[in-house]
C-alpha cells in the first residue's frame, strides 16, 4: 500500500451499483415498514420540550438508588416519573409530568424539596420545566421548519436540474428521515428540540449528497448522448465511489470523538447525525437514483447550460 | 486559477489576522483581556446557558388577568359615577365579559348614559378608553371594550412588563440578562451566570402592587366572611394575623411612591422598607390619615396584608415605612420590586431552564474533547488520504476554525452544546469540498492533462458541485434559525457561519497553497494521481 492513500484508489470503479437497485429496494423497504411499525407501535420518546414536564439532573458522592429516586418522585407527586442513570451512576436525569391542572413550577419545587431531604447531599445539576403552552408551540415550530425545509430544496434541485431530480431527492430525504427516527423510536432516544436540530441537519447533509450525486450525473447526461440511463448511472457512482468513501469516513471518524466523549446530552444529537450521514450516502445511490432512473430523464436537458459552460471554460 | 493573485493572497491574509484577532481574546486569561489597547477586540464566544450555566425564563403575561381587573375597576367606577350625580341604579355587575347597570328612574337612563359616555367611554384613537356604551331594554346600560382596545392594553401590559422586569433584574446586579418579547404575550429571560433561578423568578414574577387602603371596622371580619361584606369593602388575608375587611378604595397606591429603600427600623432594630410618596401621594396619605386617627389602615400588596397599623397621628412628610415579618434579603428585595414599579397583569412561567455553574463546566470540558478529537482525527486522515494536498487541506481546515469561532465571538452568536456538534459536522462538510475538488483533479490528469490544466479545471469543474451543495446547506441551516427555538437558533447560526467560512478557505486557501506549492516545486506528475 502506497502513501498517500488516494494513490491506491483506483480512479473509476468498476461495480454494477444499478443490478443491486431492487435489492436496495427491498431492503428499504423492509427498513422503513420496521421504522414505521415501531413509531407506530413503540412510539417516540419525546422529551419535554414537546410534551411539557420537568426535567433534573442530580448527582451525589455515591451511586444513586434509581428505584429510591422514581419512588421519591411519584409520592412528591410526580406522574411518568423516569430515572435515566448517567455516567458511573452516581448522576442521574429524572423527568416527570404533573396533572393537567397542578401548577409545574410549584410541583417542581415540591419533588425538589423531597429529592433533598431522602438523598442528603445530593446535588442538582440541572433543572428545567416546561409548561404545556410552550411545548405545543415547540412541536408547531420544530415541523414546521422540517417541512419547510423539505420544499425549499425541492424547489431548488427543481430550479438547478430537472423536476424528476428534486423528486427523487425528496423521496430519498423522506427515506433517511424516517429511517432516522425509526432508530430514534427502536432506541428510545429522546426526542427534544435538539433532535429536531440533528434531523435538518441529517436533511441538509442528505441533500448534499444528492446534489454531488446529480451534479456527476447531469454532466455524464451530457457528455454522453445516446449511452442508456442505466449506464451512466453506473458510470456516474464508481466515479464517485472514491469520493464517498473519504467523504463519509472523515464525516464519522470527526464525529466519533463527540460520539464517545459528548456525554449522555450530546449523544443522541451526534448519533442521529452519525445514523443520518450513513443513511443519506445509502439513499443518494439506492433511492433517489432508482427513481430517476425508473422515472426517466429528459436528454435533451440544457436548462443550467451557463453553469456548465462555466464550468468547461478553458483555464 | 492558480496564478499568483493578489486579491487571492491579500484576501486570505485578511482573515487570518480576523481569525487570530477575533480568536485569540478566547485564549487569554481575563486580567491579560481586560489590559488590551481599545482597538483590540476584547470579545470571547458567547456560550449558551448549558455551557456555562445560568436560567432561563419564558413567562407569559396573564392577559385575561388584566381584563378581569379592568372589569372591577369598571365596575367600581360606574358605581362612584353614577352616586356623585344622585342617579340611583341597581343590578350593577359582570354579564359574560361586560359590564351592566339598570337604572332605576327610566327619566334619568339617558342623562346617565351620557355620563357614563363622557366619564368613561371615549374613541381610542383619541385617546379614549375604548369603552363602548349601549343602552338595552330595561333601562339598561351595556359597557364592554372593542377588541382593538383590549389589544392595545394588552400589547402595552408586555411592554411595560418588559420595562419593570429589565429594571428588577439590573437591580439585582444579574450579569448581562437578556429580556425580550416572544410572540405577542410572551416574555424570555436570559441570565447568564445566575445560579438561583428561585430568587430571579421570585423578583420577576412578582406583580408587586402596593395599596394602602382603610380598614372597614363597619362589619366584623367574622360577619363579612358569612358573606355579608359591605359594597365597595372587600376582606383580604394577611401575612401575620388573621384576614381584615378593607374599603375596595386604594388611598395610596405603589406609582406614588418615589423612593423605597431597605433599612432598620430606630426602635426594635427589625429590617423594614423606608418609603417616600409622590405630592399627590404625600397630600392624599397626610388628608386620609389626619381623617381617621385611632383608626387603622392596611398596606397591602399583592392582595394581601403586610401590616395594617394604627394611626397614632396625621402623617403629613409623605415618607414612612413598611414593617412586617422581614429579613434583610426580603425587605431588600421588596424595595427593589417597590422602586422598579408594579407589573401591570401578573406574569406566569412558562418554561423554566437552569443549568448549574458546574454542569456548564463538564459539559464545555466535553465539549472541548469532542472537537480536540474529531480535528485531530480528521487532520490525520485527510493527511492520510492526500499526502501534500492533505495537508493543504488540513491548514485551511485549521484556518476555517479559527474563522468560525472569530465570527462567533465577533456576532456573539450563542455557542450551545449541540452547536459544538454542529460545528464538528460543518468542518467535516469542509472537507468533502476539498475531496470533490481533488477528485476532479484527478479525473482530469488521468485523461492526460498536464498536472497545472489538471489543477485548474478541477477547481472551476468542482465548484459548480461545491456551491450547489452549500447552498442547500445553507437553506436548511437559513429555516431553522427562523423557526428554532432556543438552543436550535444559536445551532442554525454556527452552520451559517460554517457553510461560509467552509467554502472559502477549502476554496481559496487551498488554491493559494497549491499555487505557491505548483511554483516552487514545478511537478510532474500530482501527489494525488
Amino acid at each position: 500500500m502506497r502513501w498517500p492513500l488516494i494513490t491506491n484508489l483506483p480512479r473509476e470503479f468498476n461495480f454494477d451499483f444499478v443490478k443491486l437497485a431492487p435489492m436496495a429496494a427491498v431492503f428499504s423497504a423492509l427498513l422503513i415498514a420496521i421504522s414505521l411499525g415501531s413509531i407506530a407501535f413503540r412510539g417516540l420518546n419525546f422529551g419535554i420540550d414537546f410534551v411539557g414536564g420537568a426535567l433534573i439532573e442530580v448527582e451525589t458522592e455515591k451511586p444513586l438508588d434509581i428505584g429510591g429516586l422514581r419512588r421519591v418522585m411519584t409520592e412528591a407527586g410526580g406522574e411518568d416519573a423516569q430515572v435515566q442513570s448517567l455516567g458511573q451512576g452516581n448522576g442521574a436525569i429524572l423527568r416527570f409530568r404533573v396533572a393537567d391542572d397542578a401548577d409545574l413550577n410549584a410541583s417542581t419545587q415540591v419533588v425538589k424539596g423531597a429529592l433533598q431531604k431522602a438523598f442528603p447531599g445530593i446535588e442538582i445539576r440541572r433543572a428545567e420545566t416546561v409548561g404545556g403552552k410552550v411545548s405545543g408551540e415547540l412541536a408547531r415550530s420544530g415541523a414546521l421548519a422540517l417541512a419547510l425545509a423539505m420544499v425549499l430544496m425541492l424547489l431548488y434541485i427543481w430550479f438547478r436540474f430537472q423536476l424528476q431530480f428534486g423528486m427523487g431527492a425528496i423521496a430519498a430525504i423522506l427515506h433517511d428521515v424516517i429511517l432516522t427516527m425509526g432508530v430514534l423510536s427502536l432506541a428510545q432516544l429522546e426526542v427534544s428540540m435538539t433532535s429536531i436540530a440533528a434531523l435538518l441537519t441529517v436533511i441538509g447533509y442528505s441533500m448534499n449528497e444528492k446534489v454531488i450525486t446529480f451534479d456527476r450525473l447531469r454532466e455524464n447526461l451530457r457528455k454522453y448522448k445516446t449511452t442508456p440511463l442505466r449506464d451512466i448511472i453506473n458510470r456516474s457512482e464508481n466515479e464517485r465511489l472514491s469520493r464517498n468513501l473519504i467523504t463519509g469516513t472523515t464525516a464519522i471518524i470527526a464525529l466519533s470523538g463527540a460520539l464517545f466523549f459528548g456525554g449522555p446530552v450530546l449523544f443522541p444529537l451526534v448519533f442521529t447525525m452519525v445514523f443520518g450521514v450513513i443513511v443519506g450516502t445509502y439513499s443518494s445511490i439506492y433511492v433517489a437514483l432508482p427513481i430517476i432512473l425508473l422515472w426517466g430523464v429528459r436528454r435533451d436537458d440544457d436548462e443550467a447550460a451557463p453553469l456548465k459552460a462555466a464550468g468547461a471554460r478553458p483555464g | 486559477m492558480l496564478a499568483p493573485s493578489r486579491w487571492r493572497l491579500i484576501s486570505v491574509v485578511a482573515a487570518l489576522i480576523f481569525g487570530v484577532l477575533f480568536t485569540l481574546p478566547n485564549l487569554l486569561p481575563a486580567s491579560v483581556r481586560e489590559q488590551l489597547p481599545a482597538f483590540l477586540p476584547k470579545q470571547t464566544l458567547n456560550l449558551g446557558l448549558d455551557l456555562q450555566g445560568g436560567s432561563y425564563l419564558k413567562l407569559s403575561v396573564d392577559t385575561r388577568a388584566l381584563r378581569v381587573e379592568k372589569t372591577t375597576n369598571l365596575i367600581e367606577d360606574v358605581r362612584t359615577t353614577l352616586r356623585a350625580e344622585d342617579i340611583a341604579f341597581t343590578d350593577l355587575g359582570q354579564v359574560g365579559s361586560d359590564v351592566t347597570v339598570r337604572i332605576t328612574d327610566p327619566a334619568r337612563s339617558n342623562e346617565a348614559l351620557n355620563l357614563l359616555r363622557t366619564r368613561l367611554g371615549g374613541d381610542i384613537a383619541t385617546g379614549g378608553s375604548g369603552l363602548e356604551l349601549s343602552s338595552q331594554a330595561d333601562q339598561r346600560i351595556r359597557m364592554g371594550w372593542s377588541a382593538q382596545a383590549l389589544n392595545a392594553e394588552a400589547s402595552r401590559a408586555v411592554d411595560q412588563s418588559i420595562e419593570i422586569i429589565r429594571r428588577r433584574i439590573d437591580a439585582l446586579g444579574t450579569r448581562e440578562p437578556a429580556i425580550q418579547r416572544q410572540g405577542f404575550d410572551q416574555i424570555v429571560v436570559q441570565a447568564p451566570g445566575e445560579s438561583d433561578p428561585e430568587r430571579l423568578k421570585s423578583i420577576i414574577g412578582q406583580t408587586a402592587k402596593l395599596t394602602f387602603q382603610m380598614v372597614d371596622d363597619s362589619v366584623s371580619v367574622a360577619e363579612a366572611l358569612q358573606g355579608r361584606v359591605p359594597p365597595g369593602s372587600v376582606v383580604l388575608p394577611s401575612q401575620d394575623e388573621g384576614p381584615l375587611l378593607l374599603k375596595k378604595r386604594a388611598v395610596v397606591t405603589g406609582e406614588m411612591l418615589t423612593e423605597a429603600s431597605q433599612g432598620f427600623d430606630g426602635q426594635t432594630g427589625q429590617p423594614v422598607v423606608n418609603f417616600r410618596f409622590n405630592g399627590q401621594g404625600a397630600s392624599r396619605f397626610g388628608e386620609t390619615t389626619a381623617n381617621n386617627i385611632g383608626k387603622r389602615f392596611a398596606i397591602v400588596l399583592d392582595g394581601k396584608i403586610i401590616s395594617a397599623p394604627v394611626i397614632q397621628s396625621a402623617i403629613m412628610g409623605g415618607s414612612g415605612q413598611i414593617s412586617g415579618n422581614f429579613t434583610a434579603e426580603s425587605a431588600n428585595d421588596l424595595a427593589v420590586l417597590l422602586r422598579a414599579g408594579a407589573l401591570p397583569a401578573p406574569l406566569k412561567v412558562e418554561q423554566q431552564n437552569t443549568v448549574g455553574a458546574e454542569l456548564g463546566a463538564d459539559a464545555v470540558r466535553a465539549g472541548a474533547i469532542s472537537m480536540a478529537i474529531g480535528a485531530a482525527s480528521m487532520f490525520a486522515f485527510i493527511v492520510f488520504a492526500y499526502g501534500t494536498f492533505g495537508v493543504f487541506a488540513a491548514l485551511a481546515l485549521a484556518l476555517n476554525v479559527l474563522l468560525i469561532v472569530g465570527a462567533m465571538s465577533m456576532t456573539q452568536a450563542t455557542l450551545t452544546f449541540p452547536g459544538i456538534a454542529g460545528i464538528i459536522l460543518t468542518l467535516a462538510v469542509a472537507v468533502d469540498a476539498n475531496v470533490l475538488i481533488y477528485e476532479r483533479v484527478r479525473d482530469e490528469a488521468h485523461l492526460g492533462r498536464s498536472p497545472l490544466q489538471a489543477l485548474e479545471h478541477g477547481y472551476e469543474r468542482a465548484l459548480v458541485s461545491i456551491f450547489d451543495a452549500n447552498i442547500t446547506s445553507a437553506i436548511s441551516a437559513i429555516i431553522m434559525f427562523m423557526f428554532g427555538a432556543g438552543a436550535v437558533r444559536g445551532f442554525a447560526w454556527t452552520l451559517l457561519i460554517g457553510v461560509i467560512t467552509s467554502v472559502f478557505t477549502a476554496v481559496v486557501v487551498t488554491q493559494l497553497l497549491i499555487g505557491w506549492w505548483y511554483r516552487a516545486k514545478k511537478p510532474k506528475t500530482l501527489p494525488i494521481v
